[in-house]
């Protein structure tokens, strides 16, 4: 009866241990959702924009908002929604270039800039909204698919699947378009784009647009995976930034390497551990790899 | 100004501040007094490292919080032993002190390698690990947070809350005298060289990773000094307010808007925004009080870049040298030539 019950045990652990790390990965994949911004404007572009889980709170508000009065899916939503993401990020840029690097102080002031903007649109939404959390209804949210052992919830696996297809789409935008490519050029070297008789500055202002385009989607994402206050972009920051030094900055492979490491070691650690000890992974992580191997997974 | 100078202006005005207070004579005075100067303290304290060195903090909170806590667990380990005195406040700010001076030590130590944007965002990692730390640590009380019971009265002062005052007003004096020495000595200029131009400093044999130690320590034991009277302040200490993004946002926004080279700078500042934030949490609510800060932060930093020291220094000194300077730096930016 003993060893029956040790073996019991055994499958036990088992299940939860192939579930945490299916859960971790399907997390990550949402991870990289949130991370590809973050790899474009501070991995490829160099601008620190800490405010970047702001932008997509405001993506998760804009999904609750559609989805509660019309009904629309909140993903169907952030697609049609990337164009005014995109026009924002671009105004936004703009206001940078002209205040901060243009006068060659964005690493102090810059900061602080995007730090006052993640205040500003945070502190806005509770205003607005309040502090209650918010849900969006959409067919995929409840049901869940069972292979064998192994449990998916749809909720977290349709976020994952349209994440990993957004970042095979943008890594396709960056090595094969004339765009991408000047995209990627811009932070290697800005005199040589100039020579070339193109603007970096515009190639900058897209490149920032297409980042904040992102958060559109990685908000709708967040908010099916789980209900949104304002406040909760805060505990993505330094999660984002992990996974983006982690994956060696401007890297979107790297990224999404990175992010399913993440995901599944915080997934492991809330399931073995407890979930209050879970952040402390991510950012531990960050710590670690930022004093070992600042270069990242797969650094430049 | 020789500094035993300094220090005796600043006291007699910290005198007048005091007397100004309970000539008052209303207690509220005192509880928003201690927020302002505790203000002053983390703006000046943050200040060492960002507006000095360059190095930009997100984690004032952490360290803040760390002092705060080393003093809850010194209350709970002489809870823990039943003994009947309470520890002076003093003691407990040297305790904070000295727990946040070596986290920040030992932050700066991990961050050495790392460029600007890289410390700031490991200082806010590290604001998050720490607070994962607490929330697990039930000796502190954990996610529930601790309760610590203020004494009535104190002998000479009164009441305690006029005590505490006090005390955090001789910190925040003692936090400008550093400030204020630091900027005159070589330290200060070595750690003006860090945010000149850190390459340079360091191909010209300033030691900059020792002086950057010595500035996230001493940052950090500064911060730790504010925070350690807060649990008797507040009475309930919990992580999540103690670790609050206030903290952080409000100790970089007051040294910016004052001006970052000169220990007026985060005076000014803290002085001006801290005096609105406790109007505007008394007249319109907290959550706008917090919008107000980021609106005037960001609106600083982009007018004024050099804060509220910078448009009194253009406005008293309007060089020629200036236009000539500003038009160089144009031309040279990246975009403007053809």
């Amino acid at each position: 009866m003993h060893a029956g019950l040790c073996g019991w045990v055994m499958i036990f652990s088992f299940d939860l241990l192939i579930n945490a790390v299916v859960s971790g990965i399907l997390i990550g994949g949402f991870y990289a959702a949130v991370t590809s911004g973050v790899s474009l404007s501070f991995g490829i572009l160099d601008i620190v924009n800490i405010a970047h889980p702001a932008f997509i709170i405001l993506g998760s508000y804009v999904a609750y908002i559609v989805n509660t009065t019309l009904g629309i899916d909140p993903i169907l939503t952030a697609i049609v929604m990337t164009p005014a993401f995109f026009v924002l990020g671009a105004g936004i840029y703009q206001i940078y270039y002209v205040s901060f690097e243009k006068r060659g102080q964005e690493s102090l002031r810059g900061l602080a800039f995007f730090f006052g903007l993640l205040f500003i649109t945070e502190v806005s939404l509770v205003l607005y909204f309040g502090v209650d959390y918010r849900y969006v209804e959409a067919p995929y949210i409840g049901p869940t698919w069972h292979l064998g052992v192994v449990g998916m919830p749809l909720r977290m696996l349709v976020p994952c699947v349209v994440s990993l297809l957004l970042i095979a789409g943008l890594q396709l935008v960056l090595t094969r378009t004339f765009i991408g490519r000047a995209i990627m050029a811009v932070a290697q070297d800005q005199l040589a784009l100039r020579l070339m008789a193109i603007d970096p500055i515009r190639i900058k202002r897209i490149a920032f647009g297409i980042s904040i385009a992102t958060a559109s989607l990685a908000g709708a994402f967040l908010i099916i995976i789980q209900p949104v206050e304002p406040s909760v972009g805060r505990e993505y920051i330094g999660r984002v930034f992990a996974i983006c030094v982690l994956g060696g900055m401007g890297s979107l492979p790297g990224a999404v390497i990175a992010a399913m490491l993440i995901g599944i070691v915080e997934s492991l650690t809330s399931t073995f551990y407890g979930p209050s000890w879970a952040p402390a992974v991510s950012f531990g992580f960050l710590l670690l790899t930022l004093a070992v191997r600042p270069a990242g997974l797969l650094g430049r | 100004m020789r500094t035993p100078l300094f220090l005796v202006i600043c006291l007699a005005v910290a005198a007048a501040v005091f007397a100004g207070a309970v000539a008052v004579g209303n207690d509220y005075v005192f509880f928003a007094g201690y927020v302002i100067l505790q203000y002053v303290v983390l703006s000046t304290a943050w200040n060492i490292l960002g507006g000095y060195c360059g190095y930009v903090n997100f984690g004032s909170a952490a360290f803040f919080a760390l002092g705060a806590y080393s003093t809850v667990a010194i209350y709970k380990l002489i809870g823990l032993n039943d003994l009947p005195h309470i520890v002076p406040i003093p003691v407990l700010m040297l305790a904070g002190g000295v727990v946040s001076g070596v986290v920040g030590f030992g932050m700066g130590y991990l961050t050495l390698r790392l460029r600007g944007a890289f410390f700031a965002i490991a200082t806010l990692a590290l604001a998050v690990v720490l607070q994962t730390l607490i929330v697990n640590w039930d000796f502190v009380g954990g996610s529930r947070g601790a309760y610590i019971l203020r004494p009535e009265e104190v002998p000479l002062i009164g009441s305690y809350i006029k005590y505490l005052f006090l005390v955090m007003l001789l910190l925040a004096v003692a936090a400008l005298v550093i400030a204020r020495l630091i900027e005159r000595s070589r330290l200060g200029y070595g750690f003006a060289t860090i945010r000149d131009d850190e390459l340079a400093a360091e191909a010209s044999g300033v030691p900059t990773l020792k002086l950057k130690l010595i500035a996230t320590t001493i940052s950090g034991a500064l911060m730790g000094m504010a925070g350690a009277p807060f649990p008797y302040y507040i009475g309930y200490l919990q992580p999540s307010s103690t670790f609050g993004l206030d903290y952080a946002v409000n100790s970089i926004a007051m040294p910016l808007i004052g001006g970052t080279t000169s220990w007026v700078g985060p005076l000014i500042g803290t002085i001006l925004l801290g005096s609105l934030q406790q109007i505007a949490t008394v007249t319109i609510s907290s959550a706008v009080n917090l919008l107000l800060v980021g609106v005037i932060l960001v609106a600083f930093v982009i007018v004024a870049p050099n804060g509220i020291i910078g448009l009194v220094h253009t406005y008293w000194q309007r060089k020629p040298d200036d236009f000539v300077g500003r038009r160089r730096v144009e031309t040279d930016a990246p975009g403007s030539v053809p």
